[in-house]
């Protein structure tokens, strides 16, 4: 832009963006990958004009200047095409001549991120790095009087019950009568949280589905995946696998059509049902698939047209409120299955779960409660329901564990913590620390995208782009060209290699605290942190 | 890690059969403390099985006021054993003024009460007893039960038992259980010292339980008063017991099954897979991971020893018809019936439960891979 022209209140320049795209001329073969590869455009063949001066120290020589021109590449500084620092450019280029650095102070384009008044919606989760979960320490190692397990040695049982247990009395007495007893699944603790199809690309999909079945089928692992809301392929659900399976049913319904009519058909029970009325990413706000993603085979999938956007509501349209969501449409998915599936409701993480809890305490039918923390992941939300909704899942785990000691119902009604385990790369010690505080297991959705899936995605704003279908990685891309870059198969090696490595760090957490025929759940003697005022929040020891 | 030594004879025995084992076991203790729990008893009290007996230890005070509350309740003494001790007790023990055992008369229209009713007021009154004790740090109450002793006490278990002079006629037991204990806490607190005990049910271990924590959260929430107390994370193998039998009516085949339940494949090869599977998931805050020998006692007079899930700690027995044994060591077993048959003697491992029932004429072995003998 010239010095004297006009200027608009959005015109920015690349110091005023997020991320700077660093080029070097003398590296560059000017191949045109980099701007080939770019999900959003940020970068564009430049032509840049070049003059040199031309002078000599001979007398009556006269200086001239000398016009040059050369190729580069240029980063746009409109708001629409931004860097997203998703550095795919880097990845491809031959001769490392173009990375995109992070700004040195925070960027003007968040002011400017809203234009025609349509505020920002991204990929991700929140943009804050850390969190309590990493500073939670193990602490009460076994020493002399009970030594330490062998991790590595010893036999161990580390498996967690989804669906509703009955106190021991009651159990034994249905058990004598022949009465009804609630359907209880023996899984692991770590289960793959829910992503749709739709949000993730079928070889994504595909990945993770082949992943958890490798791992049930040839490595004794009962993983489980949930399916997000956004259906089922309908080969899956007239297949063995289906048992691996957590079917989710959201407030739009999505695929539940496909759903009900394969029940007869359907060789075995999906592991369980998830009834989703909150998200940790974007509490009290529904789902956000956007048009560009809702192509042929999504949108056959869902039962709906393609091409459209397909906003669900925040709430179930069919309740008032969740008391009778929890009679009404537990009950309803528990029949649908002939009562042999366990049907539990995911919140997000809020300071009224308690009340949901209470409520679930009264309902036989409620096989569990999900809660989903501030730091969960979402495929599109908008930013500031992920920045600044939702309650942190560590306190909210805890007070609901605390809640179930005092009514002696601890046992009976598991809770699933999620949002932000493995933020930091700790998925086993969060997930632990989780579980010591009282959840029976995990959820873990944006971590299995990373490590399985290469997602760049950062809680430094980097890439976040899940929303528009344009993931450089193939991962929450519905675009052919995009996802075949992603290996079907290497994404379920990955997802393999990450529950054997997560198995073997869980087992080098609870070895050293003498634990290993049982998950410890609840075993918050075992738990420390250097806050003091987080000590006294969740009833653990305050350590320095 | 404490020694322990439990023993069962058709003729009363002297405490001291127990403690001179637990002497020869002495490498594995520290002194820190004996605790004894007496069954089955001899002497005066066999002719009064039915009178509870309240053990604990007392300062003048605090007798004065144990007699006035007893007295409101209605409770008259029935027999008093007076345990007179030099005025100077030996280093490492403390000097207590009374060391009390005394079996009481229920007041009357208890007898005639429903056993299930009797039971739980004898437990009221001891934990009330022990909370008075606590206030004012003048008593502690150790158990109140018909047939029962306990005796606790800071100190090395031979020094303690000449100076309480344990080898006297009216404290012999047909049924003796006892600990040396090896001190974990820096405070030793009796509260805390093995055997525990609870209407009826007591055991005594050795190691630690790891899975404190979520198993005491889990007893104190089921709705019973007695379940209360835990200065020790032993104390919940008594209250789990107890639970097993009395809330589950569950057999002590069973007991191991729920705090160490068969991994999920060998419970499918099991004949009873449904109900084991069915406690394993509801009795799941039970389960614990040792490392623990358990060696306990129930109402039919039964002993019983069993191991954690790895088998991290010793336990053997050994004996003869009319006499078994269990101690932590072969040593003990050495000491107390010299004349068993030693080739017979047995270490139980990771799947037994060890039982010699009220007629001690032999040990049974029980495997948890047994079928369970039902109907339960």
């Amino acid at each position: 832009m010239l010095s004297d022209r006009h200027i608009t209140p959005s015109t920015l320049s690349k110091k005023d963006l997020p991320w700077q795209v660093l080029w070097n001329r003398d590296k560059c073969t000017l191949c045109g990958q980099c701007t080939a590869v770019c999900p959003v455009n940020a970068i564009e063949l430049g032509v840049f004009r070049k003059r040199i001066l031309q002078t000599s120290l001979d007398t009556g020589s006269v200086p001239s200047s000398l016009n040059s021109v050369f190729h580069g590449i240029r980063q746009k500084t409109d708001p629409a095409y931004s860097c997203v620092g998703c550095a795919m450019c880097n990845l491809v280029c031959p001769n490392d001549a173009i990375i995109p650095v992070k700004s040195d102070e925070a960027d003007k384009l968040r002011f400017h991120i809203n234009q025609g008044g349509q505020p920002r919606s991204r990929g991700g989760r929140r943009n804050v790095k850390g969190g309590i979960l990493d500073q939670i320490k193990f602490i009460r190692i076994s020493m002399l009087t009970d030594p330490a397990l062998d991790a590595g040695r010893h036999e161990f049982e580390l498996r967690t019950l989804l669906g509703r247990i009955l106190p021991p009395e009651k159990n034994l007495e249905f058990y004598y009568e022949n009465g009804w007893i609630p359907p209880v699944r023996d899984i692991y603790p770590l289960i793959i949280g829910g992503m749709s199809f739709g949000a993730l690309s079928p070889n994504m999909w595909e990945g993770l589905q082949m992943g958890v079945a490798y791992l049930n089928e040839e490595l004794s692992m009962p993983v489980r995946i949930c399916t997000g809301e956004g259906g089922c392929p309908p080969r899956l659900l007239r297949s063995r696998f289906l048992k691996y399976v957590i079917l989710q049913i959201a407030s739009g319904y999505f695929g539940w059509d496909e759903i009900i009519h394969s029940i007869p058909h359907m060789k075995e029970d999906p592991c369980a049902v998830e009834i989703k009325y909150g998200q940790g990413a974007k509490p009290g706000d529904g789902g956000l698939l956007m048009w560009h993603k809702v192509n042929k085979l999504i949108a056959a999938i869902r039962g709906v047209p393609a091409g459209v956007s397909l906003p669900s509501p925040p709430t179930h349209q069919t309740q008032y409120s969740i008391e009778e969501s929890v009679a009404k449409m537990i009950q309803s998915m528990c029949m649908a299955w002939g009562f042999r599936v366990p049907v539990y409701p995911k919140i997000s993480g809020t300071s009224t779960a308690l009340a949901v809890l209470n409520n679930l305490t009264r309902n036989p039918y409620a096989g569990g409660l999900a809660i989903d923390g501030e730091d969960g992941g979402t495929g599109a939300a908008y930013n500031v329901s992920m920045n600044h909704m939702g309650h942190p899942i560590a306190s909210n785990v805890r007070d609901c564990y605390l809640t179930l000691t005092k009514t002696g119902m601890q046992n009976e009604i598991p809770l699933f913590a999620a949002g932000g385990i493995g933020k930091s790369g700790n998925l086993a010690a969060n997930a632990s620390a989780l579980i010591m505080l009282g959840a029976s297991g995990v959820q873990a959705g944006k971590y299995i995208m990373q490590a399985a899936a290469g997602c760049v995605g950062s809680e430094s704003d980097r890439c976040n782009i899940c929303n528009i279908g344009r993931c450089p990685k193939g991962i929450t891309s519905q675009d052919s060209r995009l996802y075949r870059r992603l290996d079907v198969e290497e994404v379920a090696q990955r997802v393999v290699d990450v529950f054997l490595s997560f198995d073997t760090e869980l087992k080098k957490i609870v070895a050293p605290l003498g634990r290993s025929t049982s998950l410890p759940i609840g075993m918050s003697d075992a738990l420390g942190i250097s806050d003091y005022n987080a000590a006294e929040r969740l009833g653990i020891k305050y350590v320095v | 890690m404490c020694r322990l030594f439990a023993i069962t004879s058709k003729d009363p025995l002297s405490p001291m059969k127990a403690i001179e084992a637990l002497d020869v076991m002495k490498e594995g203790h520290d002194g820190s403390g004996v605790g004894l729990f007496l069954r089955d008893l001899g002497g005066p009290f066999e002719n009064m099985k039915d009178a509870p007996i309240l053990s604990g230890i007392f300062s003048e005070s605090g007798l004065k006021r144990l007699d006035t509350f007893m007295m409101d309740i209605g409770f008259m003494t029935k027999y008093r054993l007076t345990i007179r001790v030099p005025k100077k007790p030996p280093a490492g023990i403390p000097k207590r003024d009374v060391y009390l055992i005394r079996a009481y008369e229920y007041p009357e229209g208890w007898e005639s009460l429903g056993e299930k009713v009797l039971y739980d007021r004898l437990v009221d009154i001891r934990l009330k007893l022990r909370k008075m004790g606590e206030e004012k740090e003048d008593m502690m109450v150790f158990s109140f039960w018909p047939d029962v002793i306990m005796i606790k006490e800071i100190g090395d278990p031979m020094e303690v038992a000449h100076y309480l002079k344990l080898d006297r006629k009216e404290l012999e037991a047909r049924v003796i259980m006892a600990q040396g204990r090896q001190n974990t806490n820096y405070e030793i607190n009796l509260y805390a010292c093995h055997p525990f005990f609870l209407q009826g049910y007591s055991t005594m271990t050795n190691g630690e339980n790891t899975a404190f924590f979520p198993i005491r959260d889990f007893l104190m929430s089921r709705g019973f008063d007695g379940y209360s107390g835990y200065q020790s994370d032993s104390e919940v193998f008594t209250h789990i017991l107890h639970y097993c039998q009395t809330k589950l009516k569950l057999g002590l085949e069973t007991y191991k099954h729920l705090i160490t339940p068969l991994k999920d494949e060998d419970i499918e090869k099991h004949p009873d897979a449904k109900l084991l599977k069915h406690l394993k998931h509801s009795c799941r805050k039970l389960i614990i991971d040792g490392p623990n020998c358990v060696i306990g006692c129930l109402p039919d007079h039964s002993l019983f020893m069993l191991q954690d899930r790895k088998k991290l700690r010793p336990g053997v027995f050994g004996g003869k018809p009319g006499t078994f044994a269990f101690s932590s060591e072969i040593c003990g077993l050495d000491a107390a019936i010299p004349d068993r048959d030693r080739s017979k003697d047995f270490q139980p491992m990771y799947l037994d439960t060890a039982i010699v029932g009220p007629d001690r004429q032999e040990v049974k072995i029980c495997c948890q891979t047994d079928i369970l003998p039902l109907p339960l």
